[in-house]
């Protein structure tokens, strides 16, 4: 596993993780997103590579993706684009996106591009547990990524013990059945599956994604949780706001 | 080799069930009840009963004397469009209600591209009276609106996909991002042998009984229970699914898919996805797909709503990769034509997915004795505006 992903986790804080889509809100912003969110105070960032067909994401995600791919973000682009970026970001950098592009990309020199650039692990929702192991575990390791598993609160216990045990870094829970950008906020329902969750003394460190876009929602998921995941909300503001605009957000998650 | 699906869900190198875990419990629970859901006698009886009484099965073979004299060869029709709602989509939504139904859910959605698989899930949640919620591009909304005003009396709900081209593919993705945000009480029925695993393995064993009865009836007429071809559209696949399905593992018997070329396979607007198409995931499988050089799906075109998808099931991909199949793709005007000489010859008009199918005579020849037996998915009613428009009735 990335040593950087263990570093982060070991600091004991409660961690702040956003989502962006790479190229958006414009094509060559990838790398200032990045920085202005490491400045800000994030602890870890996922670079969404844009998919046309994002079946697991709500409007939100879906339509800053087809944004930049219009712009014309591809592959190889948002590798270009991360050159050198370890001269200039410490924090964890995964890629989150769907397994198509991967695939003709081409599985190994994906994983070679992303460990040549300190890219320290991907999260790829449509590729299964059952598909990861058969295939491509070896290939993640021999390029030292960090590959993170969803765990929603229909997952069976019996599971979420097997993606544990898969998992080298962190397992990423989604906090209820949805697609990004659905609910805000948390009820007891919520509650008690965290509670359910954090009872199994998993021995991967958790983060709660989905729904969480304001310092309550942010301090609730992280109860009991090692940390958050922001990417919705994140998109809304940057939308309207711009990359002017992340110091404030992430100020106003982490501050209060 | 066989030309089903393995356990996991695999024809050759395609197939399987590449979701995200907010689908898994779903698509799990489904996967390890559909064989044995489907054995119980209990469930035979009650799908064949309503296949039978509801559907109006079995479906005449019919010798096409006059089509097959234009063409020098034996050609049969398997009148599937005879079938209760006007296609054999029916097969599959009575086989996927009555597995709702043993699943205990209370709530239906699917997707839907001409409306003819939106219908038939539309009547089937009428005739079990459960909640049915159909997706549907908006552009085929405008293109088959017959078909959506059918939906809505028949009590369902018409959700327009507006994302992407707002066509067949993009409704598959709302109706999976709906079924990822309700995940217990509700079934999908998905249209066509594409999806995860078992999806295509189990619309297309529900849609087997076309070729099931196909052996019977050609037993009667030509003394043997198989034709020496076996024809069908393929947009998803799923009347070709059916009319292959027990000729599969028969090499004896010559299995061609005819796809959509569009305005021809190389102007850019086409959805003949064994041409164009490269190994890639939609929708959860791993099949041919139209996609970008850098794995985007790309946006397929024809003048038919039910073939306007970007990809194949992965029984159709492998079929194509094997070269056990003959894949044969047709223009819009060949189509076209295609169902105007039917209608004209043997007083059929076939919906335009099927004119495809019937369309191949004018290239691929055939010996006078062949015996060709071409799956009939459909009839044509849905599709008279652009019959209207393309010929000016």
């Amino acid at each position: 596993m990335s040593e950087r992903i263990k570093k982060t986790f070991e600091s004991g804080k409660k961690l702040l993780s956003i989502y962006f889509t790479a190229g958006y809100p414009e094509l060559n912003d990838t790398r200032r997103v990045i920085r202005e969110l490491e400045d800000s105070g994030a602890d870890m960032i996922e670079i969404g590579l844009p998919f046309s067909d994002p079946l697991a994401d709500g409007p939100t995600i879906q339509e800053s993706s087809t944004q930049s791919l219009q712009g014309g973000m591809h592959t190889e682009l948002l590798f270009q684009q991360l050159e050198g970026i370890r001269e200039e970001v410490e924090i964890p950098l995964l890629i989150m996106g769907y397994f198509n592009p991967v695939l003709q990309y081409g599985v190994e020199d994906f994983c070679r591009r992303c460990q040549e650039l300190g890219i320290d692990g991907l999260i790829l929702p449509d590729l299964p547990l059952a598909e990861y192991q058969l295939h491509y575990e070896e290939l993640f390791k021999k390029y030292g990524l960090t590959n993170v598993f969803l765990i929603t609160p229909q997952t069976s216990e019996e599971r979420i013990r097997q993606i544990d045990e898969a998992s080298d870094g962190f397992i990423y829970m989604v906090s209820s059945a949805s697609t990004t950008g659905v609910q805000q906020g948390f009820g007891e329902g919520k509650q008690a599956y965290f509670d359910r969750i954090a009872s199994m003394k998993l021995r991967n460190p958790t983060i709660v994604g989905f729904g969480i876009g304001d310092s309550d929602s942010f301090r609730q998921a992280t109860r009991q949780a090692n940390g958050a995941i922001i990417g919705s909300a994140f998109i809304r503001m940057l939308t309207a706001d711009g990359i002017p605009g992340i110091k404030n957000f992430i100020k106003g998650i982490i501050d209060n | 080799m066989s030309y089903h699906a393995n356990a996991r869900g695999y024809y050759g190198r395609f197939g399987g069930a590449y979701i995200p875990e907010m689908l898994y419990p779903n698509v799990e629970e489904l996967r390890q009840n559909y064989l044995q859901i489907m054995q119980e006698e209990s469930f035979q009886k009650e799908f064949n009963d309503l296949l039978s009484d509801y559907v109006g099965r079995p479906t005449p073979l019919y010798f096409a004397e006059r089509f097959s004299k234009q063409y020098n060869t034996k050609i049969y029709l398997k009148r599937e469009d005879l079938c209760h709602t006007g296609a054999h989509k029916v097969n599959n939504t009575i086989g996927q209600i009555l597995m709702a139904k043993k699943l205990g859910k209370n709530r239906i959605i699917a997707e839907t591209g001409a409306g003819q698989h939106g219908v038939a899930t539309a009547t089937v949640c009428a005739l079990m009276g459960i909640e049915c919620v159909v997706y549907m591009g908006a552009v085929d909304i405008e293109r088959q609106a017959p078909n959506v005003a059918r939906m809505k009396m028949l009590g369902a709900k018409v959700v327009p996909a507006m994302s992407g081209s707002k066509t067949l593919k993009d409704a598959t993705n709302e109706a999976i991002r709906d079924w990822i945000n309700n995940p217990t009480d509700t079934h999908y029925i998905i249209g066509s042998v594409v999806g995860p695993h078992p999806y295509p393995d189990m619309v297309a064993r529900f849609q087997s009984v076309i070729s099931k009865e196909v052996e019977i009836q050609l037993q009667e007429k030509e003394g043997r229970d198989h034709p020496d071809y076996v024809v069908a559209c393929v947009g998803g696949g799923s009347n070709a699914a059916g009319i292959y399905y027990q000729y599969l593992d028969r090499p004896e018997v010559g299995i061609i898919a005819v796809e959509a070329a569009g305005k021809g396979v190389k102007s850019g607007h086409s959805a003949a996805t064994s041409a164009l198409g490269r190994e890639g995931i939609i929708h959860g499988s791993k099949t041919l797909l139209m996609q970008t050089d850098d794995g985007q799906i790309t946006e397929p075109y024809s003048i038919s709503a039910g073939l306007d998808y970007p990809g194949v099931g992965p029984m159709h991909a492998h079929l194509f990769d094997s070269g056990r199949g003959e894949f044969i793709s047709i223009t819009d005007r060949q189509a076209m034509q295609a169902g105007l000489m039917l209608s004209q010859l043997e007083g059929i008009i076939p919906a335009i997915e099927t004119s495809h199918a019937l369309a191949i005579f004018e290239d691929r020849k055939f010996k006078p004795d062949d015996v060709i037996v071409i799956n009939l998915s459909g009839r044509g009613d849905k599709d008279l505006n652009t019959y209207i428009d393309y010929f000016k009735l």
